[in-house]
């Protein structure tokens, strides 16, 4: 047995679909050719600067690999010239995404001390040294007005999701596309709506409008993604129920909400995450406070309009301090959506 | 007779909801309708606010190009239109998604066929990200980072391009243009086309690419041949769908871009605006009479973003329903 074994000679496995050595040593050439030409373009002509080298290399590369594989013909050439746009193209996007968050952490870094989190900016004017005053306000006034503001959205999003999944009644398809709709309204209508009857009935700016204003632009985002949820329990489900001689409400509140816990959670925190940025509505509607607010019918403070005013001061510190809370409303809502990220693949696992 | 005992008499079939569930249901339908009753009193009490001004100034009001609230007393010698606000809307959001929707192909394209598993997943979780990154941010990023290059750049662009009407600037200022502005919209938007465009490729015939390749194309081939033209009416929705947000963004634009009266087509030019930041500048220190003017100027944005939503929605929903 083991002589014809060996007489046989198996041959090696060949990978044609690897990537071979030439093919990495060839645009490892390619690219470097290209990181000179763009270097000797942004050190001669007046589009200087780091962005102005990975445009340039951004328009090397196309070139560079043009002129390199135009031998192979023409189809070869084209494949490999759009692979290199491509390329080229992504790193246009992505470096500015960095750049914004390498920028906030840099600056906003700079405005933290100790009591950074715990002050508020009652006995500090904006221009004053860094080592006084923080952003304690803003932050609870956020915090109030995204609590009040789930409280009523995620129950209505939640409701209009049961309403077009479970009940599918006549004006389901239409509550649908005017949800959609609605997601795009812009953030400054919302605002100017609730100013134009809650403010002006009320008299003046207070943290209900700011988080009634909240609301509209939650409840889009709630209802959509609860919706998606509900379409992932199985109809087997809901037979179960309904052959144990259970009524829809039942059915609804003790079988298809329990199973898809999570995710309505995961869409709450989305929610949550799209209005806590919001600027502009706020501005028409919140105004701005400098103490830590205990009355929810007086202005109140908020993380964008910290940064807002602040940025408008022109001040070097008033800057640094907008840095400061642009860093903390940015860590806010990366950490918001890790979370909900995470629990939506672990509801995705079940 | 004994067997037709056996055989069970047919159950009466109740179909009709018991109390409980009428009661449900009636109570969910009217949460769920919450929404459409939300857009509707938008829409109302914008009106109502600034329909005075949409019967003072008639059509004018849309294409006026004068902001002038002349004296506070008398509301007569005021002359107030938003036409200028209204084109500068439309220049930005042009320049956002001209540069956007090139950028958003590439990046999908990369995600679904170019990049490794492993990278493309956390690209996509990347993307949630970056598209959720508060427009305040956008905004102070923009201010302090994009706005001196932007400035040192339009310098030679101009020299350059100068021929070409849009690209020349009599005035010699530059800074706080449209095309800055329309960058920063650009940045912003191009998460949310990416994310809908990445959708549509992503489900793409495998069969047709194989088929593609089978006869030899290349990757660039098949891609062209089939993941484009199979994407193409989900891509024109999510570009409508950024068109929707660059149109309505407000403390970005608010924060790049020098608000003046006056249609400004030269975009590398230091003046411009948008309605959205209109509203937000002048709502500090309006009178009355300004407020309502600043409510309608609200309506109209209101209505032109919904009308784009609407589309983008209808195109991308159609879209779904043919993968």
């Amino acid at each position: 047995m083991t002589t014809i074994l060996d007489a046989v000679e198996v041959p090696t496995p060949k990978r044609p679909w690897n990537k071979k050595r030439q093919t990495f040593i060839r645009s490892a050439i390619l690219m470097s050719i290209s990181l000179v030409f763009s270097w000797l373009l942004s050190s001669t002509t007046e589009l200087g600067g780091v962005l102005g080298f990975y445009l340039g290399l951004a328009v090397c590369l196309p070139v560079v690999v043009l002129i390199e594989s135009i031998r192979h013909g023409r189809n070869v050439a084209i494949d490999r010239v759009a692979s290199s746009v491509i390329l080229a193209m992504f790193g246009v996007v992505v470096i500015p995404w960095i750049s914004i968050v390498t920028t906030v952490y840099q600056k906003g870094s700079k405005a933290f001390y100790w009591g950074y989190l715990t002050t508020d900016m009652r006995f500090t004017a904006s221009g004053e040294s860094l080592e006084f005053g923080g952003a304690l306000h803003a932050i609870v006034g956020t915090l109030v007005m995204v609590l009040i503001a789930s409280l009523i959205s995620v129950p209505l999003g939640i409701t209009a999701a049961i309403y077009i999944v479970e009940i599918k009644g006549r004006f389901a398809s239409s509550v649908r596309f005017f949800t959609q709709a609605m997601s795009g309204v812009p953030s400054i209508v919302a605002g100017l709506f609730i100013y134009s009857t809650i403010c002006i009935f009320f008299g003046g700016f207070s943290a209900w409008a700011g988080a009634l204003a909240y609301t509209i632009l939650m409840l889009p985002t709630v209802a959509r993604t609860s919706e998606e949820v509900l379409k992932l329990v199985p109809d087997e489900l809901r037979a179960a129920s309904y052959a144990l001689g259970a009524s829809q409400a039942r059915t609804v509140f003790q079988v298809v909400l329990p199973t898809i816990a999570t995710g309505l959670v995961t869409s709450a925190i989305l929610g949550i995450a799209r209005v806590a940025g919001e600027t502009a509505p706020l501005l028409l509607t919140a105004s701005y406070f400098v103490a830590t607010s205990r009355n929810l019918n007086e202005p109140i403070a908020s993380l964008p309009i910290y940064i807002f005013s602040n940025l408008g001061l022109g001040d070097a510190n008033a800057t640094t301090r907008a840095w400061g809370g642009s860093l903390v409303l940015l860590i806010v809502v990366f950490v918001l959506f890790s979370v909900a990220r995470g629990l939506s693949a672990r509801l995705s696992r079940k | 007779m004994i067997q037709d005992d056996l055989v069970p008499q047919h159950r009466k079939l109740v179909s009709s909801y018991t109390l409980v569930d009428r009661i449900f249901r009636r109570v969910i339908t009217t949460g769920g309708l919450f929404s459409l009753v939300i857009l509707g009193l938008i829409g109302a009490f914008l009106l109502y606010r600034g329909f005075e001004i949409f019967s003072d100034f008639g059509f004018s009001f849309i294409t006026g190009e004068v902001w002038n609230i002349g004296d506070p007393m008398d509301t007569s010698t005021a002359v107030l239109g938003i036409g200028a606000m209204l084109m500068g809307s439309v220049i930005t959001s042009v320049i956002a998604i001209v540069i956007a929707v090139p950028c958003a192909i590439a990046v999908a394209l990369f995600i679904e066929y170019y990049s490794p598993k492993r990278l493309r997943l956390i690209l996509t979780a990347v993307l949630d990200l970056v598209a959720a990154i508060p427009s305040v941010i956008f905004g102070i990023w923009g201010y302090a980072v994009l706005l001196p290059i932007i400035e040192d750049w339009s310098v030679p662009l101009e020299r350059w391009l100068d021929f070409i009407p849009i690209f020349s600037v009599p005035s010699g200022i530059f800074g706080r243009s449209p095309f800055l502005a329309g960058v920063l919209l650009a940045l912003m938007v191009i998460p949310i086309v990416t994310s809908v465009a990445r959708e549509v490729y992503s489900q793409a015939p495998r069969d047709l690419i194989d088929a593609s390749y089978a006869l030899g194309g290349t990757r660039w081939g098949a891609i062209r041949n089939v993941v484009i033209p199979f994407g193409r009416s989900g891509l024109v929705g999510g570009a409508m769908l950024g068109l929707g947000r660059a149109l309505g963004e407000t403390v970005a634009v608010y924060l790049t871009l020098n608000l003046v009266f006056d249609i400004n087509f030269r975009i590398l030019g230091s003046a411009g605006g948008n309605v959205a930041s209109l509203i937000a500048t002048k709502f500090g220190e309006a009178t009355e009479y300004e407020l309502k003017a600043l409510m309608a100027a609200g309506l109209v944005l209101f209505l032109v973003t919904l009308l784009v939503n609407f589309m983008a929605s209808f195109i991308v929903n159609r879209s779904r329903k043919i993968l």
